[in-house]
């Protein structure tokens, strides 16, 4: 099987991503897949024309990676690919779709707003932010609509800190997502596999000394992960219906990574989807493998097993 | 393993069975997003105004390939052994007579060849400083340097500088304080022409005035040079180390007149200080690279240097300009010095801006420059931010210009929305990488 990864690209996880397809190649160094990454630009259309790739796998995060964009592209050029189509891979991506697609079917989210920017100019900042204040009191989290690696994203605790959160948020993108911030365990659980078929990977904890943030992510020391997390049986099966529920509810395909914190009272508020999980040595995804007892490669030569075959 | 080193605690891991032995030293460092934004500055569509990166494209290409060829077949049994550790003899008195051109007269034993000017200040600090000890550098500083100073664990103390470089008159302020604090003061760290990040030059009148102040005050004067010979409008000034040899450890390189690649600087010290610059590099490095040392000496024999010198000039003049045209055009809020040679323009953002926040809007914009707290010791700068011309076209200089405006614009409107100023970063620290030298 010819297999091209895709990493890099031009969005501000540029660099998580390269990281992300060489430890996915190393994983199946020893299979008898032929692997090649390959980066987002002028020369991908012509090698991925000269033919030969049975299966793409996209590992680029970020806007383009994970909004659908270069899914549509796999579709129109009609290659295989891993991974979410395009889509339900853009209702996924936009936090605000994705939670109230899952809040009619019954998943947790946490309570939040979206507002552009231009509302806060054409309505006063100050008193759209008391208003946040007063409805969903202090902390709130401030993240953009679209992102992902933590990046514009903010714990706020006092009234004082939002307006830099804001400024901190639209650098990111044009439109913020006010969410309340929920205290609890945070899990990250990784699911396998499509629809009924779709199964979940042991969920893993993480415990951060100060924010879980670009630096705690990828600069090993300041998170403790625990895999398996440490859960009741009760929450760890909370945890695993929310993840498989979420995935099969957002149509998400082969894999995907579904963050949420188990609140006070044991239940899972999902805080994040991820189609194209980071695959780094700090990373999540391969954590819960191995904390499946599963082998890398061997799993992701069936994740791409599957793609290849799909009609 | 020993039991303080196993990675494991409960049943968690922090993904580093190591995490218990690094230095005290090791543990400040932070991945920053910044570095993570550079990422794409590599790639073409992006206009790269962060890092020093000289227009290698200027080079004769060919003509260095013929003579490298050559250099292996002729001389292959020297330039590819070891060699000695002050640096080929050669090629140091190759060197005084490029210092010449600055009003150096040194002798070729003064000079000690290092990896880089890089390994130079390494050198120079490994060999000074204990834990807590004062550098005095210019606001701002390069971060190549503060990095450096970090590692060694100085303290950095950092004087304002205006049109005309360091001012005295503050450098006399701060030494008198610290004096007065007790503080141990070793060195004052200064670039004096086309400054790395301020693009300033310290004018011929100020420059014994400093050395006079650093000699009243039992302050050694550390150099560092690599842009002096890249002036555009007149012939460069004289040295520090022109004007005392007994106060001054000299730097220079040949990153930015010829190419970085070749990772060939320089230090020229009192003869005392020489001698341990040798231990130590021999200590670290055993010899700086024999067939570096001879491509450049070759080079230096062989080739037309003082006519790819003047042509860099020529380019990097036209470079400046664009991008001060551009800047005069597109981002009148902004005020900037025009340096008058070098590679770098230091640029005060309008009122309320924070270069480090705007960042991720200018990585999107498709434009890249380096935040100014990274040439602060201590999370200043944040109003500040550097542009390098060096690379990029000037066409290109034109457009990054035109899509940093369009930047800095939809960052007003968002801090005009919330009101916010630029951030007190005091305490952060900035990590280096080759990407902002
Ligand atoms: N509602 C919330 N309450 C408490 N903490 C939160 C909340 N939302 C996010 N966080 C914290 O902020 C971090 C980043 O948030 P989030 O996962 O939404 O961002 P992201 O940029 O999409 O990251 P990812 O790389 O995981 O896609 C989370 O890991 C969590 O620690
Ligand atoms: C002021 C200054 N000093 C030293 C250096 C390092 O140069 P070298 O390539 O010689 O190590 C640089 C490179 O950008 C610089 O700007």
């Amino acid at each position: 099987m010819d297999v091209m990864i895709l990493a890099g690209g031009l969005s501000h996880e540029r660099d998580v991503s390269i990281r992300s397809g060489r430890r996915v190649q190393d994983a199946l160094r020893d299979r008898s897949t032929r692997v090649s990454v390959h980066d987002v630009d002028m020369a991908l259309i012509p090698s991925l024309r000269e033919g030969g790739v049975d299966v793409v796998w996209p590992l680029l995060h970020g806007e383009s990676g994970e909004d659908g964009s270069l899914q549509a592209l796999l579709e129109l050029l009609g290659l295989r690919f891993v991974g979410t189509a395009s889509k339900d891979a853009r209702v996924a991506w936009t936090k605000p779709v994705a939670k109230s697609v899952l809040g009619r079917a019954g998943v947790d989210t946490p309570d939040f707003v979206t507002l552009p920017q231009s509302l806060f100019r054409e309505v006063g900042a100050e008193q759209v932010l008391d208003a946040v204040a007063a409805t969903f009191g202090l902390p709130v989290v401030i993240k953009p609509a679209r992102g992902g690696s933590a990046l514009g994203v903010s714990l706020v605790t006092t009234r004082d800190a939002l307006p830099r959160a804001m400024v901190h948020c639209f650098a990111y993108g044009d439109v913020a997502l006010i969410e309340r911030a929920v205290a609890g365990v945070e899990v990250a659980v990784s699911v396998v596999g499509t629809g009924a078929q779709a199964r979940a990977l042991p969920a893993v904890e993480i415990v951060c000394e100060g924010p879980y943030d670009y630096d705690a992510r990828y600069n090993p020391g300041r998170v403790e992960y625990f895999a398996p997390a440490r859960l009741t049986e009760a929450q760890r099966d909370a945890v695993e219906r929310a993840a498989l529920e979420t995935h099969r509810v957002l149509a998400l395909r082969d894999l995907s990574r579904i963050d949420m914190i188990v609140d006070e009272q044991g239940v899972p508020q999902i805080i994040d989807i991820n189609i194209a999980p980071g695959m780094t040595e700090t990373s999540l995804f391969p954590q819960a493998v191995e904390a499946a007892g599963l082998d890398l490669g061997e799993l992701y030569g069936e994740i791409l097993a599957t793609a290849a075959a799909r009609n | 393993m020993t039991e303080g080193l196993r990675d494991t605690h409960g049943e968690g891991t922090r993904l580093d069975p190591w995490l218990g032995a690094y230095a005290a030293r090791a543990q400040a460092m932070r991945a920053s997003e910044i570095r993570a934004l550079f990422a794409v500055a590599s790639r073409p569509e992006v206009v790269s105004l962060a890092g020093g990166m000289p227009y290698i494209g200027g080079l004769p290409l060919e003509e260095i390939g013929d003579m490298m060829r050559r250099l292996i077949v002729d001389r292959g049994e020297t330039a590819l052994q070891y060699g000695s550790g002050q640096g080929d003899e050669a090629l140091r008195e190759q060197i005084t007579q490029v210092m010449a051109l600055e009003g150096i007269a040194a002798h070729a034993d003064d000079v000690v060849v290092t990896t880089g000017s890089q390994q130079a200040l390494d050198l120079v600090t490994t060999i000074f400083i204990d834990p807590g000890d004062v550098i005095v550098a210019e606001a701002p500083s390069y971060v190549g340097a503060l990095g450096v100073f970090r590692a060694h664990e100085a303290d950095v103390v950092h004087v304002p500088m205006d049109a005309h470089g360091l001012i005295p008159v503050a450098l006399e302020s701060t030494l008198a304080r610290l004096q007065a604090e007790r503080k141990r003061v070793k060195f004052l760290y200064t670039v004096p022409n086309f400054h790395n990040p301020g693009g300033v030059t310290l004018s011929l009148e100020r420059r014994p005035q400093i050395l006079e102040i650093c000699a009243r005050y039992g302050v050694l004067v550390l150099e560092d040079n690599p842009y002096g010979l890249l002036g555009f409008d007149h012939e460069p000034l004289p040295a520090l180390r022109s004007m005392s040899d007994d106060g001054v450890i000299y730097l220079g390189s040949f990153s930015k007149t010829f190419a970085p690649g070749f990772r060939v600087g320089w230090a020229v010290a009192p003869h005392a200080v020489r001698e341990k610059l040798v231990l130590a590099s021999e200590a670290s490095i055993l010899c700086p690279s024999n067939a570096s040392q001879l491509a450049i000496s070759s080079y230096l024999n062989h080739s037309d240097w003082h006519g790819q010198i003047k042509s860099f000039r020529e380019q990097y003049r036209d470079r400046r300009d664009a991008l001060v045209g551009a800047l005069e055009e597109n981002i009148p809020s902004a005020s900037w010095n025009v340096p008058e040679g070098g590679f770098y323009v230091w640029v005060k953002l309008p009122a309320g801006l924070d270069s480090k926040s705007m960042l991720p809007r200018a990585v999107t914009a498709r434009v890249a420059y380096v935040p100014g707290t990274a040439f602060y010791y201590d999370g200043q700068g944040a109003d500040f931010l550097r542009l390098s011309y060096c690379f990029p076209t000037p066409d290109r200089i034109r457009e990054g210009i035109r899509r940093l405006a369009g930047v800095v614009d939809a960052e007003m409107e968002t801090v005009r929305i919330f009101g916010t100023g630029a951030a007190d970063r005091s305490g952060s620290v900035e990590f280096p990488s080759p990407d902002l030298a």
